[in-house]
């Protein structure tokens, strides 16, 4: 516990640093606002717009968790046929990895095109962003069972649903866990991406990204700087989510869980 | 009058993997009683543990048959349970839970019993203090004996060991091996154990298998005529001594066969 206190007291002490370089640069070398603004600038902003800056921060938050919840959905069930069969996984395998290799800020315009810009869309594109890993890493643990653990269920005549729901889907609960780390931070990065794209056909009805394009146009630098540090924050909050409900799921059996929680 | 059908039955059985040219086993005729503990030694790729997986109707048998308690293999899984040379458990489940599924998968008894049951050989093999703790927190030789106590859940007639105390210090490996015995007393299943270990084999059996390599096949079938129960004693006795010496002979001269 003190342990944890002094981690958190020293990621304080590096950010409350952090500030007042940024203050002192801006000071010192005499930046204009609409370049940088002042730290207390951008407080000020953030506090003065909230319920802008917040509405545009659930919006995103929305499509992330949308498009991440969806990955998890349909990376399992992808990952479940290709543990099944051999030929499937190796014929359709490379394809997974040219989900990864395309740059999807290239696919983002034809999918708007497609469906309309909106919330659809872009919690599309941020689900094309997290499915690879998911599908990967849970393919790698369905696949990785112990041969002589098969056996032994075998040995006790269970069923199929058995030898999945007993054996493989619990084994690959931490691979499961490693993707969607993964892919809880590319998540809000697809979901912004996304929106640069396909914010909304309204305006104020936008996420971050378009709130960001609107900002930048209006040169509103302040607000730029409060939105990309909300949505840092989201990314943020993101992956300790997941960190908790693995160690909630995991830390009583799986090292890598267990490690964390420090016993 | 009554014919005993013995506990299990190889007919002439060979083994050949698919693609492989030379075969694992080859002409294989063996007769093991009801209540026999019989080990099986032999030089590593003699076939040990594929022998098991037959007998466990897990690979069939290229030629010839076997028979366990007059029924194909596959059948007579109810009455078989296989120790692995890993404890392979279930690091997500506890302890007991690691013990009750056998029970779980086949589904022959209800939860309460299920939970009797364990709870029983939880205490046969010593481990009742640690029911609810998962398998990492676990020792070496204590995952083994959650194995065991997994194995003889369904009430196994036959019990098919493939090198299960391999991994475990010698300390640990006699106890257990004393252990074991000590079980067997109570319940009295058919043994079918391989080994590496000449001492370990003689130790436990009432008869040993001595298989030689390429292809593995019968050299020779070795009685142990040490009485039951065996301890500490039987291990500084003279006659043990003896048979260890014999039995190490005959492996030197299968490897050279």
């Amino acid at each position: 516990m003190k342990q944890r206190l002094m981690l958190v007291l020293n990621a304080a002490i590096v950010f409350a640093v952090l500030v007042l370089v940024w203050w002192a640069i801006v000071r010192v070398f005499k930046v204009p606002p609409y370049m940088v603004p002042p730290p207390m600038q951008v407080a000020k902003t953030a506090v003065t717009r909230f319920p802008e800056l917040w509405a545009s921060l659930l919006i995103t938050t929305e499509e992330a968790v949308g498009g991440l919840l969806a990955s998890i959905v349909i990376g399992v069930l992808v990952a479940l046929i290709f543990a099944r069969s051999p030929w499937i996984r190796r014929t359709f395998f490379p394809y997974t990895i040219l989900l990864q290799t395309v740059p999807i800020m290239a696919i983002a315009p034809l999918i708007i095109m497609w469906i309309g810009p909106g919330l659809s869309s872009v919690t599309l594109i941020a689900f094309i962003f997290c499915l690879a890993s998911i599908i990967a890493n849970t393919t790698q643990g369905l696949i990785s069972v112990d041969e002589n653990l098969v056996q032994l269920f075998l040995m006790h005549n269970a069923s199929q649903a058995q030898i999945l729901g007993k054996l493989r889907l619990p084994h690959s609960l931490p691979y499961l866990f490693v993707g969607i780390r993964i892919s809880s931070g590319i998540a809000v990065i697809g979901a912004i991406t996304g929106e640069l794209f396909a914010g909304s056909s309204q305006v104020g009805q936008g996420g971050v990204g378009y709130s960001i394009l609107y900002a930048m146009a209006q040169l509103q630098t302040a607000y730029l700087f409060a939105l990309v540090m909300a949505a840092t924050a989201l990314g943020f909050t993101f992956f300790f989510l997941v960190m908790f409900f693995e160690w909630l799921l995991l830390h009583n059996w799986h090292e890598s869980a267990a490690r964390q929680s420090g016993s | 009058m009554t014919v005993t059908v013995p506990e299990v039955l190889f007919r002439s059985v060979s083994k050949r993997f698919t693609g492989g040219s030379a075969p694992v086993l080859e002409g294989i005729d063996l007769s093991i009683e009801r209540g026999e503990f019989v080990s099986i030694i032999g030089p590593s790729g003699c076939g040990k543990s594929t022998l098991l997986k037959l007998v466990a109707g897990l690979a069939p048998c290229s030629s010839g048959e076997i028979a366990v308690n007059g029924m194909t293999p596959e059948n007579a899984r109810e009455v078989v349970s296989f120790v692995f040379q890993d404890a392979t458990l279930l690091p997500w489940r506890t302890v007991e839970k690691n013990v009750s599924l056998a029970l779980e998968l086949e589904r022959s008894q209800p939860p309460p019993e299920r939970r009797q049951i364990t709870q029983k050989l939880l205490e046969l093999v010593g481990l009742s203090h640690v029911a609810k703790h998962y398998p990492r927190q676990l020792s070496g030789g204590m995952k083994m004996r959650v194995s065991i106590a997994r194995a003889l859940a369904t009430r196994p007639r036959l019990l098919l060991m493939d090198e299960p105390f391999a991994a475990l210090d010698e300390m640990t490996r006699d106890r257990m091996n004393e252990a074991l015995l000590r079980l067997r007393e109570e319940q009295n299943w058919t043994v079918l154990f391989v080994t590496h270990s000449v001492a370990e084999a003689v130790f436990l059996s009432s008869k040993v298998i001595v298989l030689a390599p390429h292809p593995g096949r019968v050299a020779h079938i070795l009685d142990v005529n040490l009485s039951y129960p065996r301890t500490e004693a039987t291990r500084e006795s003279q006659e043990f001594d003896d048979l260890v010496n014999r039995t190490s002979r005959l492996l030197r001269e299968a490897h050279r066969l």
